[in-house]
């Protein structure tokens, strides 16, 4: 009876998901094909998707591993840039979807590695400390991308940290102009990849946190003292976490950058982490189903309010403070009730000591 | 002399950010949140004192004192209206709280003054100091910096160590709960600390200006996003923490400008922040932290 | 199994007849730590049978569970060395430790509370399910046999302490008396040769007090494993322990059997102070 139970809750956040992604895409892609859709709704279609993934990927690290990390859109970056370097390099007469599958992947692998590298120091710092390195090494990627010049004639790459001119290209073309960025992008990314992206990465995360190494993670996030104390390698478990998280993140970056035909690392800073992070916080930690559903809405708020022009960042913050407010002093009040609730029934069972002071 | 004139311009920037940094710090210390708007605060307080001078015809003394009433009432303000009900709520939910009154700040002053930048007046009214026949300059702003940074220290940590609210302060940092029970009004404290870091960052935003004088709805988010590096660097909740963690950043940022590369500056500040973090986690003069078993 | 040799027991050994042939499952030589240069426990010497219940007692602040988190590697000792089924658990991490054999409760309970019971429960059985990462993801490759395992065993565990019905709650709601069995079960989930617990019976009211009694004489027998526990709650040490080290000031002042330690000058003394100072 437990198994059952057990089951349908991991199965109903999937159905939720699932599900959700794909009544979206029926109405909507067929809307796109007739073009039914505005210019500027068709135009958000492929960013929610890539937003949507990367509140995903967020959420593993945030909501399930417990870790704030202010500097995901960094990983995101790594991923847009190796993505787009990817495609430049292949043979024209490649086929599209090929394309952009292989540099969605080579976008991930990427970021991934960096999550690795950046992984493994930083794991071990704790709470606010994790979060502002995590911030300074979203700034240092959009500092370093912003002076790296690549450019791709016969001989192969051409690879400066200097300016366009010391890559001496012969014919060929700019790939990765310094701060301007990556220019002449060609646009493969689609609505149909983007939807496809998004259940891969429900797949691995949603699968992942119902398993053995979800259950790992999870444990950490509670408490790590006694996650240790039953033998869970705290080191492993935070960095597989933070790895994968980091891919999803990189192949959110490829599929986002694939949209646009110029794209800058200025465009993945502190504020695009930020923002992601809202996103996840507002659809609830550790509830993938309410990641999906706030981000698709805040991200298209702020364009539907275009009308309302200079007032709409403004209406935009209001929204997030009250909602913040909002939300919070209700989990207050539950938690009161809650806290009120074990103090009496504790007060009851206890006579001497249970606080927090150790013995020695 | 181009090494004296940049360690100069290094220690007055750093200045900044300290001074800045002094707020995130205090906040920290007694809040336990991470204040993102206090960067947005400077930003105001640099306006406001942009329009006492220049719209108003206030003399510079007294631009900066309404700048700072200002802020003050600004800064406990925001903590009334934003932060206090969520007091008991997880430090995410205040972040993302502290974002979006960050997000306001900045398209209020949007709204009110344009997205064009405005040319800041320094507001320190005498001349530079020449040394060595020209070849070292130190500019009047530089000076007025490192001063007020050295004055806001001293009356700072003579206040923490001293007075009764001070004192307060302190307890409140420690142990909220346990202040409480001993008659000390969290509230109160909370809201004081505030007012000073508001208070704190007016007087950041007309320094700043004054040295760099480019103003516009988003110059506090990247100082502001400094300065809070600068407070862990040096310690988050330690106030000669936030001192040296300022300056050194400052110092690091002019010199990496001058001898690496000017693109390259936040990269290195950066990766500076990350190694000290390696090396002592807790920031330069950061209390280590035991978690009891 | 080979008969392991007899090891010299510190004074006034402790160990239970049945183990004596054995190797101690648990044993420290002259374990000490410093704090900034207070001294919290010195020249701690202690051996503990196979299936021993043993009792480790003393006043408010003695350095008992300072103690055990020396056993669990929380704390590094200064000095001294820990055998823990015959090797050393010098500079090893808890979790290795845990992995060697010994398990632990807290004094403020620790659970995984904003999981469910059982899957508290699964997590101590992480090391003892395999599972590669790469299983977990795609729900193939052995994932369904090694879930049904690893539920089958968590079920078990619960069963155990009569908590099969509270499976899907969420831990951190259960009540207090729960929270400690889960706790328990948790750690007996790891496959432990030793289970230390920190006040188990701590806030617990006289038929829970029983219960636990009663569940420790069965975790002993049914697991065959030693236990050792911290409990200020006298009726139940002595009722349950077979040797019980006294600890004051974090020095080791008695051991012994109960009846030992009970009539010892030293415990009275400790514990009530002394008599000139009572009159």
């Amino acid at each position: 009876m437990n198994k059952t139970k057990k089951l349908s809750k991991f199965t109903l956040t999937n159905i939720e998901c699932y599900g959700m992604i794909i009544v979206a895409f029926a109405v909507l892609f067929p809307m796109l094909k007739m073009n039914m859709l505005s210019n500027k709704i068709s135009g958000l279609l492929i960013p929610i998707c890539a937003y949507i993934v990367m509140a995903i990927s967020l959420n593993l690290t945030v909501g399930f591993l417990g870790e704030l990390s202010l500097g995901h859109a960094g990983f995101m970056s790594v991923g847009a840039f190796s993505g787009v370097i990817t495609v430049a390099c292949m043979p024209n007469a490649a086929p599209t979807p090929i394309k952009l599958l292989v540099a969605i992947i080579i976008g991930g692998i990427m970021a991934g590695f960096l999550g690795l590298i950046i992984g493994i120091p930083v794991i071990r710092l704790k709470g606010d400390y994790l979060a502002i390195v995590t911030l300074a090494f979203g700034e240092i990627i959009k500092n370093i991308i912003n002076c790296i010049y690549i450019g791709v004639d016969k001989a192969g790459l051409h690879f400066s940290m200097k300016s366009a001119e010391a890559l001496n290209l012969s014919g060929g073309k700019m790939i990765l102009n310094g701060p301007q960025g990556a220019v002449g992008v060609s646009k493969i990314s689609t609505f149909l990849s983007g939807v496809l992206l998004i259940i891969f990465a429900l797949f691995v995360v949603l699968n992942m946190v119902n398993s053995k190494t979800g259950r790992a993670v999870t444990a950490i996030r509670d408490n790590r003292i006694a996650a240790e104390s039953v033998g869970i390698n705290i080191t492993k478990y935070k960095l597989t976490a933070f790895i994968i998280s980091a891919i999803i993140a990189g192949m959110a970056g490829a599929l986002y950058a694939m949209n646009f035909s110029t794209i800058a690392a200025r465009k993945f800073d502190f504020n695009t982490s930020i923002l992601i992070l809202v996103f996840v916080v507002l659809g609830g930690m550790g509830n993938i189903p309410g990641t999906i559903i706030a981000t698709a809405l805040l991200y298209t708020l702020p364009e539907m309010l275009r009308q309302f022009s200079d007032y709409r960042m403004l209406i935009y913050a209001v929204v997030l403070i009250l909602v913040m407010l909002a939300t919070n002093s209700q989990r207050v009040m539950i938690l009161k009730d809650k806290i009120l609730g074990s103090l009496s029934k504790k007060n009851a069972y206890e006579s001497s000591g249970e606080g927090e002071v150790s013995n020695g | 002399m181009s090494f004296i004139s940049n360690l100069i311009n290094g220690i007055s920037l750093g200045s900044v950010y300290a001074i800045i940094a002094l707020g995130y710090t205090m906040v920290y210390g007694i809040a336990k949140m991470l204040n993102f708007a206090h960067g947005d605060v400077i930003m105001v307080g640099a306006y406001i004192s942009y329009c006492a001078s220049a719209y108003l015809g206030f003399p510079p003394a007294l631009s900066v004192v309404l700048a700072m009433l200002v802020c003050t009432v600004l800064g406990v303000g925001i903590e009334a209206f934003a932060y206090k009900p969520l007091r008991r709520a997880g430090s995410l939910a205040v972040l993302i709280t502290a974002i979006g009154v960050s997000y306001l700040l900045q398209n209020i002053a949007l709204l009110i003054w344009g997205s064009n930048p405005k040319a800041f007046k320094s507001l320190v009214t005498f001349s530079s100091i020449s040394l060595f026949e020209g070849k070292l300059i130190i500019t009047a702003e530089s000076i007025v910096t490192v001063i007020a940074c050295v004055i806001i220290m001293v009356a700072l940590t003579a206040f923490t160590k001293k007075s009764k609210m001070g004192k307060a302060m302190r307890a409140v940092s420690e142990d909220k709960d346990a202040a409480e029970l001993m008659g000390i009004n969290v509230n109160v404290t909370i809201s004081l600390t505030f007012a000073i870091g508001s208070a704190l960052a007016a007087i950041a935003g007309v320094l700043l200006c004054s040295a760099y004088p480019t103003l516009q709805p988003t110059t506090g988010s990247m100082p502001g996003i400094k300065a809070f590096t600068a407070a862990v660097f040096g310690g988050i909740g330690s106030i000669p923490g936030a001192m040296v963690g300022g300056i050194l950043l400052g110092i690091i940022e002019i010199f990496s400008k001058s001898y690496i590369s000017t693109a390259l500056s936040d990269a290195i500040v950066f990766s500076v922040l990350i190694i000290v973090l390696l090396v002592k986690p807790t920031g330069i003069l950061g209390k280590k932290i035991t978690e009891k078993v | 199994m080979d008969k392991g040799k007899m090891v010299p027991v510190p004074s006034k050994a402790i160990i239970p007849e049945r183990d004596l042939d054995k190797t101690p499952i648990l044993e420290t030589h002259h374990l000490g730590i410093d704090f900034g240069g207070l001294t919290a426990v010195d020249e701690f010497s202690l051996t503990v049978g196979r299936t021993e219940i043993a009792g480790l007692i003393g006043p408010n602040g003695a350095g008992k569970t300072t103690v055990f988190n020396l056993l669990t590697n929380v704390y590094q000792p200064t000095r001294g060395t820990i055998m823990l089924d015959g090797k050393s658990t010098l500079k090893k991490t808890t979790e290795q430790v845990n992995r060697m054999g010994i398990a632990r409760t807290f004094q403020n309970i620790r659970l995984f509370s904003n999981m469910s019971v059982i899957d508290n429960v699964k997590v101590g059985l992480h090391n003892s399910i395999h599972q590669p990462l790469f299983a977990s993801i795609t729900r193939l490759f052995g994932y369904k046999a090694s879930e049904k395992k690893s539920r089958d065993e968590a079920m078990e565990l619960l069963k155990f302490f009569n908590m099969e019905d509270m499976a899907d709650h969420q831990a951190g709601s259960l009540p207090y008396g729960a929270q400690r069995r889960l706790e328990i079960a948790r750690a007996l989930a790891t496959h432990p040769g030793i289970i230390l617990l920190d006040e188990p019976a701590a806030g617990m009211n006289p038929s829970e007090t029983a219960e636990l009694m009663e569940n420790i004489r069965r975790i002993r027998d049914n697991f065959q494993i030693a236990v050792m526990l911290i409990e200020h709650d006298m009726n139940l040490v002595m009722n349950i322990c077979e040797g019980i080290c006294v600890l004051d000031h974090g020095k080791v002042i008695a051991k012994g059997s109960p009846e030992e330690v009970k009539s010892n000058p030293k415990v009275i003394e400790a514990y009530l102070g002394k008599k000139k100072e009572a009159n």
